[in-house]
């Protein structure tokens, strides 16, 4: 970072009003036995604003209908509802063409899809799909299935001691016989950032088509998928203060527009009779059955709330608050933090001592603070660092630094129940 | 925090720290393995029968201090106890981190120091934690190689 960028950051940074915006959120008014909820599990899943409750619960009061499908006033209102948030979510992550943005169930629907219904016909019996270290089990998972359907190899780049990929070794495992690279933008266990944009260049240095895993990154980060340059983007509504159910595949139209359905049904299709069936054009062509509408309405609102407070503002907020609490969590003895890539998110992942991190979650949310425990869906990840189980924080920009002070004080009462 | 204390008992804190009937049994004639899917709890318990007694009974593997010290304490309880007697013991636990108070009111005398761990009925998320090895326990008895699960 130059020194000029750096103090645009802090200057960002300070400008945030947490304040404002944690009136924005009625789950930060919530409280659990009786103390104020200190939510620290945003990996896991985020909290919704107002605004996003408010635009699901509207068009279910005043738009309520199903899309594409009827000449009657509400169904037009329903459909230009559903459509308005697609062209949010293409203007979101700058897709070149609305028609690039597919509704899904979320990260891991968009992934399964990219599996069968792009990657499966480019694999022969002996091809390679190469992913990181660092995925989680739905960017693991379908890839498997696959090259067990087809005969083909699953290649995995490691990670060094800190956290990061060894980029030298994802780079010799791209080989002739590489058909497919899936690689996340960010990781959920770890906060390591991926050096995506090399990433994908040197696969593309082969002509290897590359799917970014973004569920972690689209709430946290700038998007621009043209500037990267993917064929895929993955990413689901609920880890970015939307709803439940509802995520979106980004696909390069050129490719969308050669891919077989992935499900079929209603909506699909152009012409369906007993011999033969045409399908639609994508987006349509992967939305087979009525799509979560009121959930792609409260993405789109989801989408426009971040906009409004800032990606660039949301980042260095969540910079600052990552270095402060990582600050604090190196200072609680017995300690140790999973994870120190050189770019990282704000996830602190941890063990304490030998205390388990089932034992830690409990302790904590006694006191009203939430964080996750276990192996956070990437066993491999745990296996790496020899731990069964990892307890971990993951911030948001309604987040304080108080919230990670009460963190701190709750890890204090570990010694209380445990001794030592 | 009292709740907290009632949770993490004296006797499950030492048995976490000092887990005893720890390690393989060499000449174990039944064995099968617990896994916890939520938490990544996972441990593996072994028995020598003798006729219809358990002779003998170790676990090992890696846990929260609850599934530990629950495996620890099983271990010291149904050694030595038929295999009925070990089944009622498991009837009499589950109830009372499960059951209904009104129901259980005299079970704790009948477990003796398995009642420890009454307090985890405070925390619901916990119960199959407590639960672990006694089904892992059951699967070694019913002879399933496969593993078992909490889930
Ligand atoms: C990195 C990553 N990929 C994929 C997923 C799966 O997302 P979803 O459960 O919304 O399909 C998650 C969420 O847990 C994630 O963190």
């Amino acid at each position: 970072m130059t020194d000029a960028l750096a103090k645009n950051h802090a200057d960002a940074a300070t400008a945030f009003d947490v304040d404002s915006i944690r009136r924005d959120f009625p789950a930060m008014q919530l409280k659990v036995y009786g103390k104020p909820l200190a939510y620290l599990d945003n990996a896991a899943t985020s909290q919704k604003p107002e605004s996003v409750i408010e635009a699901e619960a509207h068009w279910y009061r005043e738009s309520c209908a199903n899309v594409h499908r009827g000449v009657h006033a509400l169904s037009v209102k329903a459909t230009a509802a559903y459509e308005s948030a697609r062209q949010k979510l293409a203007g979101f992550i700058n897709a070149a063409n609305t028609r690039e943005i597919v509704f899904v169930r979320g990260t891991t629907d968009a992934i399964n899809l990219v599996a069968g219904s792009f990657a499966r016909n480019r694999l022969d019996p002996g091809d390679e799909i190469v992913i990181s270290g660092l995925e989680h089990h739905s960017n693991i998972v379908p890839w498997q299935l696959l090259c067990e359907e087809r005969g083909a190899k699953l290649r995995v780049a490691r990670l060094d001691d800190r956290g990061d990929v060894d980029m030298d070794e994802y780079a010799r495992l791209l080989s002739e016989r590489t058909r497919m690279v899936a690689l996340s933008h960010i990781s959920n266990a770890l906060g390591t950032i991926n050096p995506i944009e090399r990433m994908i260049e040197l696969a593309h240095e082969r002509d290897i088509p590359v799917l970014v895993d973004g569920a972690q990154a689209a709430p946290h980060k700038k998007i621009d998928v043209q500037a990267l340059g993917c064929e895929f983007y993955a990413f689901s509504s609920h880890k970015m203060f939307g709803p439940t159910g509802v995520g979106a595949l980004y696909g390069r139209l050129d490719l969308l527009s050669e891919m077989p359905p992935y499900q079929g049904g209603g909506e699909m299709i152009r012409t369906v009779s007993f011999d033969k069936t045409e399908y639609a054009e994508p987006p349509a062509r992967f939305e087979a059955g009525t799509p979560n509408i009121a959930g792609a309405v409260g993405f789109g609102a989801a989408v426009d709330y971040l906009l409004k407070v800032g990606l660039d503002r949301i980042e260095a907020y969540e910079d600052e608050l990552l270095a402060y609490a990582t600050e604090r969590l190196l200072k609680v003895p017995d300690l140790r933090l999973i994870g120190t890539a050189r770019r990282k998110a704000a996830v602190l992942s941890f063990v304490v001592g030998d205390v388990h991190a089932h034992d830690v979650g409990t302790i904590l949310d006694q006191e009203g603070v939430a964080i996750r425990t276990g192996h956070h869906c990437a066993q491999p990840v745990m296996e790496r660092y020899g731990v069964p189980a990892t307890s971990r924080a993951s911030l948001a920009f309604y987040n304080t630094r108080e919230e990670v002070d009460r963190l701190v004080a709750g890890l204090g009462r570990i010694r209380e129940v445990f001794g030592g | 925090m009292s709740d907290l204390m009632d949770l993490y008992q004296e006797v499950i804190l030492d048995h976490n720290k000092q887990p005893r009937n720890f390690g393989p049994l060499p000449d174990a004639d039944h064995q099968a393995e617990g896994y916890n899917p939520l938490c990544g709890d996972q441990l593996k318990v072994y028995l020598k029968l003798a006729g219809d007694v358990i002779e003998d009974v170790h676990f090992d593997g890696s846990g929260c201090a609850i599934s530990k010290a629950s495996a620890s304490l099983m271990t010291e309880a149904v050694k030595g106890k038929t295999l009925a007697e070990a089944e009622e013991l498991f009837g009499g636990f589950h109830d009372l981190l499960t059951g209904d108070p009104s129901v259980r009111a005299e079970a704790p005398a009948k477990l003796g120091k398995l009642a420890v761990f009454e307090g985890v009925r405070e925390f619901p998320v916990r119960v199959k934690c407590a639960t672990l090895a006694w089904h892992t326990l059951q699967a070694a008895l019913a002879g399933d190689s496969e593993q078992v699960t909490t889930e």
